[in-house]
C-alpha cells in the first residue's frame, strides 16, 4: 500500500517537478545570520494576506456589493449568518495585523540597509505592496458601507475635487457618477476584490522571486560596507561558507512568529468582535461625526491642523512627494554602511516619522479640532462654578451652554477642545477684552455680535469673569482705574460687580 | 527560434534556410501587427467603457420640488431632503440628499449644500448661535453661509432655487466640490 502511494507520489513529482520547485525555493541557501528574529516580519505579512484572502472569499459569499443592500447584508453577517461575525472580525483584525506587521517589516528592512545594492527592486516592489495594502485598508473601509464609509468617500471626493481643471472629472471618475451612490460602491468593490488583490499577488511573486535571485539581506555588521564591485562575490562566498537552507534551518522563527500572528488575529477577533457597521449610509442622517479607521487617524489630524493657505498645495503634492521619496530611498543611499549602528540619520528619521505619526494618531483618537456637537445639551457645568454666584452670572452660564460656546470651549474638562479651555479665562482677559472677543470673534472663533443681545453678552461676560482659581485674581486693565471703567457703561459695571463679589 | 539556431539549421537543412528565414520573420511581423490591431479593437471599447465616467456633463442636474414655500418659516433655517434626480435602482439610502434651506424673507431664500467646503462632511445648523458647525475638522459658517472660522477655504455651497406654483424648487443632483459648486 505504502509502496503504491510512494509510486504515485513519485509519478506526480516526475511530471510536475514539485521537489525541484521546493529545492529551488524553500530549500534555497541563505546566510546563517538571516535566521534572526528581526527577519520574521515579511513572512508574517504574507500570512496575514493569506488570512485576508480566505476570510475575504468567505465574506464575499454573503456580502452584497449594492448601495441599497450592503448595509443589511453586513448586519446579516453579524447577527444571522453562522459565525459571520467571527469571519468579519478576523478580516478586520487580519487587516490591522497586516498593516502593523508590514510597517515593522518596512522599518526593519530600512534600518538593516536591505534596500541597498543589489536589492533596489526588492525595496521598490515592497513600496508598491505597501501602497496596495493601504489601498486595501481604505477600500475595505468603504465596503463596510456605513456612515463613516459614506463620509470618508465624501472626504476623498473633496480632496480630489481640489485638483485644478481636472478636479470635477476625477471626482466623477472616482464616484462613478455625480454623487456617492450605487456605482461608487461597485467600483470600490471591484478595486478591493479584483484589481488590488490581483496586483498584490503579482507583486508579491516578484518580491519573493527577487528574494530568491538577489538573496536575502545578510545581517548587517558595522564596518562591513556594500561595494558594488565586490558585494555579490562576498555574498556568494558567505553562502558557501556559512549558508544554511531556508527550510528547515532558517524558517523556524518565521513559523513561530506566523503562528503567534494567526493566534493573535483569532484571539483579537474573538475578544473584540467585528467592527461596525455604524449607521445606515444615508446622507440625510446628518447627526454623525465621521471618523477614519485607526491607520488613517494621523491623516485626519494632518488634514485638520494644516495651515489653510497650504492646504490645497499640500493635499495634492505631499502624497506624491512622500511616495517619491519612498521609491527613491535605494538611490539616495545605494552603497556603504548597512548597520543601523553606523547610520544615525536613518535611525533618527524612523524615530521622527513614527513620533510624528504617533502623535497625530493619538490626537486623532479624541480629535481636539472637532467641536463636540452634543456638548451644549450634555456637558455638565461644574458645581463650584455656579455655587454662590449671582443670578446674572448663573444666567451667563446658561448662555454659555445655550449658545453652544461649550461645543468648542470646555469647562471642568467637559465640552469641546476646539478653542482654549475657559477654566481660568478671567486671568487671561479683562472684561473689555472678553466682550470684544465674544462680539467680534478672532482667529478661529466666529463673531457672535449678531447672535447675542447686549444682556446676553453682559451675563456671559459676568460668568466668565468668575472663571479663575481662588488663588489668582482676574485680569485688570491697568490703564484705567476700576471705578472709572465701572462708570462708563452699565454692562461693564455689571461685570465689575460680579468681580467684586468674589 | 530560427535566429538562435542558424548553425543546426545550416547542418540539417542548408537548402531551405534562405526560404525559411524571411517566411518566419514575416509571420512574426504579421503576428505582431495582427495582435496590435486586435489589441486596439479590444482596448478602445474597454477604455471607452471605463473612462466614460470622466464625463461630467450629462443629465445629472434638474429642478426638484422641496415642498410648499409656507413650510419654510421666515428667518429660519431648516433641513430639507430630496431624492437625487439621477439615480440607479440600487442606490438605496445614498440618494437621499439633504440640504439646508434658509428663508431670509418673503421669496428670498438661500439653499446650502450639506457638504462642508473643507472636506465635504455634513455641516449642522445651530439655531441658538446661528452657526453651521462641521463635526470633522472644526469649520464654522454664519447663517448666510459665509465662512466664520476653521479650515474651510470658502463659504457654504449654494444651490440655485426658484419658486413656482407656491413650491420651492432646488436645482440639484451633483456633489459639490471646490472646483464644481452645487
Amino acid at each position: 500500500m505504502i509502496e503504491r502511494l510512494t509510486r504515485i507520489a513519485l509519478w506526480i513529482d516526475e511530471r510536475v517537478y514539485i521537489s525541484k520547485l521546493f529545492a529551488a525555493t524553500a530549500g534555497h541557501s541563505v546566510p546563517r545570520t538571516s535566521g534572526s528574529w528581526f527577519y520574521v516580519f515579511g513572512s508574517g505579512t504574507l500570512v496575514c494576506f493569506m488570512i485576508q484572502i480566505v476570510t475575504g472569499i468567505c465574506l464575499a459569499l454573503v456580502y452584497v456589493p449594492s448601495a441599497s443592500e450592503a448595509y443589511s447584508s453586513l448586519e446579516y453577517l453579524n447577527y444571522q449568518q453562522q459565525l459571520g461575525w467571527f469571519l468579519r472580525a478576523m478580516h478586520n483584525w487580519g487587516s490591522n495585523f497586516m498593516v502593523a506587521i508590514m510597517l515593522a517589516h518596512l522599518i526593519q528592512v530600512f534600518l538593516f540597509g536591505a534596500f541597498k545594492y543589489p536589492r533596489e527592486m526588492t525595496w521598490i516592489s515592497g513600496v508598491v505592496l505597501l501602497l496596495c495594502t493601504l489601498g486595501m485598508a481604505f477600500t475595505g473601509q468603504v465596503l463596510r458601507f456605513d456612515q463613516d464609509a459614506y463620509w470618508g468617500l465624501g472626504i476623498g471626493a473633496a480632496m480630489a475635487g481640489r485638483v485644478p481643471l481636472m478636479g470635477p472629472a476625477i471626482v466623477h471618475m472616482m464616484l462613478g457618477g455625480p454623487i456617492i451612490a450605487g456605482e461608487t460602491l461597485s467600483r470600490f468593490f471591484t478595486l478591493h476584490v479584483f484589481v488590488i488583490p490581483g496586483t498584490i499577488i503579482a507583486i508579491v511573486s516578484l518580491h519573493l522571486r527577487l528574494v530568491l535571485t538577489k538573496g536575502i539581506n545578510d545581517y548587517p555588521v558595522p564596518g562591513k560596507l556594500v561595494n558594488k564591485e565586490t558585494y555579490i562575490e562576498e555574498y556568494e562566498e558567505e553562502l558557501k561558507k556559512d549558508g544554511v537552507p531556508f527550510f528547515p534551518k532558517a524558517i523556524s522563527k518565521d513559523m513561530i512568529f506566523s503562528g503567534l500572528v494567526l493566534l493573535g488575529i483569532v484571539g483579537c477577533a474573538a475578544y473584540f468582535g467585528p467592527a461596525g457597521p455604524r449607521g445606515v449610509p444615508d446622507p440625510s442622517l446628518i447627526n454623525t461625526a465621521p471618523k477614519p479607521d485607526f491607520f488613517f487617524l494621523w491623516l485626519y489630524g494632518v488634514l485638520s491642523l494644516m495651515p489653510d493657505y497650504l492646504e490645497t498645495v499640500l493635499m495634492l503634492t505631499a502624497p506624491f512627494i512622500v511616495i517619491g521619496i519612498l521609491f527613491a530611498v535605494p538611490f539616495i543611499s545605494n552603497t556603504g554602511e548597512k548597520s543601523p549602528r553606523r547610520r544615525p540619520l536613518a535611525v533618527l528619521s524612523v524615530l521622527f516619522i513614527f513620533i510624528v505619526l504617533g502623535v497625530f494618531n493619538y490626537l486623532g483618537t479624541f480629535a481636539p479640532w472637532s467641536p463636540h456637537m452634543e456638548a451644549w445639551t450634555s456637558a455638565a457645568t461644574p458645581v463650584n462654578y455656579l455655587e454662590g454666584r449671582s443670578p446674572l452670572e448663573r444666567q451667563g452660564a446658561l448662555v454659555f451652554h445655550n449658545k453652544q460656546c461649550v461645543n468648542c470651549h470646555s469647562l471642568g474638562g467637559a465640552g469641546g477642545l476646539r478653542g482654549p479651555t475657559l477654566d481660568n479665562v478671567a486671568t487671561r482677559l479683562t472684561g473689555d477684552q472678553l466682550v470684544r472677543q465674544v462680539i467680534q470673534g478672532s482667529g478661529n472663533m466666529p463673531a457672535y455680535g449678531k447672535n447675542l443681545n447686549p444682556s446676553e453678552v453682559t451675563a456671559l461676560v459676568a460668568f466668565m469673569r468668575t472663571l479663575h482659581s481662588p488663588t489668582e485674581s482676574p485680569a485688570r486693565d491697568s490703564t484705567r482705574s476700576e471705578q472709572a471703567a465701572a462708570e462708563k457703561t452699565p454692562a461693564k459695571a455689571l461685570a465689575q460687580t460680579g468681580e467684586m463679589q468674589e | 527560434m530560427a535566429v538562435t539556431e542558424p548553425e543546426t539549421l545550416k547542418k540539417e537543412q542548408p537548402k531551405t534556410l534562405h526560404i525559411e528565414m524571411p517566411r518566419r520573420a514575416f509571420l512574426l511581423k504579421l503576428g505582431f501587427i495582427l495582435n496590435g490591431i486586435a489589441a486596439m479593437f479590444v482596448s478602445v471599447p474597454v477604455l471607452g467603457y471605463v473612462l466614460s465616467s470622466f464625463r461630467t456633463e450629462g443629465p445629472f442636474k434638474s429642478w426638484i420640488a422641496l415642498g410648499p414655500v409656507e413650510s419654510f418659516p421666515e428667518n429660519q433655517t431648516r433641513l430639507a431632503k430630496y431624492r437625487n434626480p439621477y439615480t440607479r435602482p440600487w442606490d438605496g439610502p445614498t440618494a437621499n440628499i439633504p440640504c439646508w434651506v434658509r428663508r431670509v424673507q418673503g421669496e428670498k431664500f438661500q439653499i446650502f449644500a450639506i457638504n462642508c467646503t473643507h472636506l465635504g462632511c455634513p455641516v449642522r445648523w445651530f439655531q441658538e448661535s446661528h452657526l453651521f458647525m462641521c463635526p470633522c475638522h472644526g469649520g464654522a459658517f454664519y447663517e448666510d453661509g459665509s465662512h466664520a472660522s476653521g479650515p474651510p477655504p470658502r463659504g457654504l455651497y449654494e444651490y440655485k432655487y426658484k419658486i413656482e406654483n407656491g413650491q420651492l424648487w432646488v436645482y440639484g443632483g451633483q456633489l459639490p466640490t471646490l472646483n464644481q459648486s452645487a
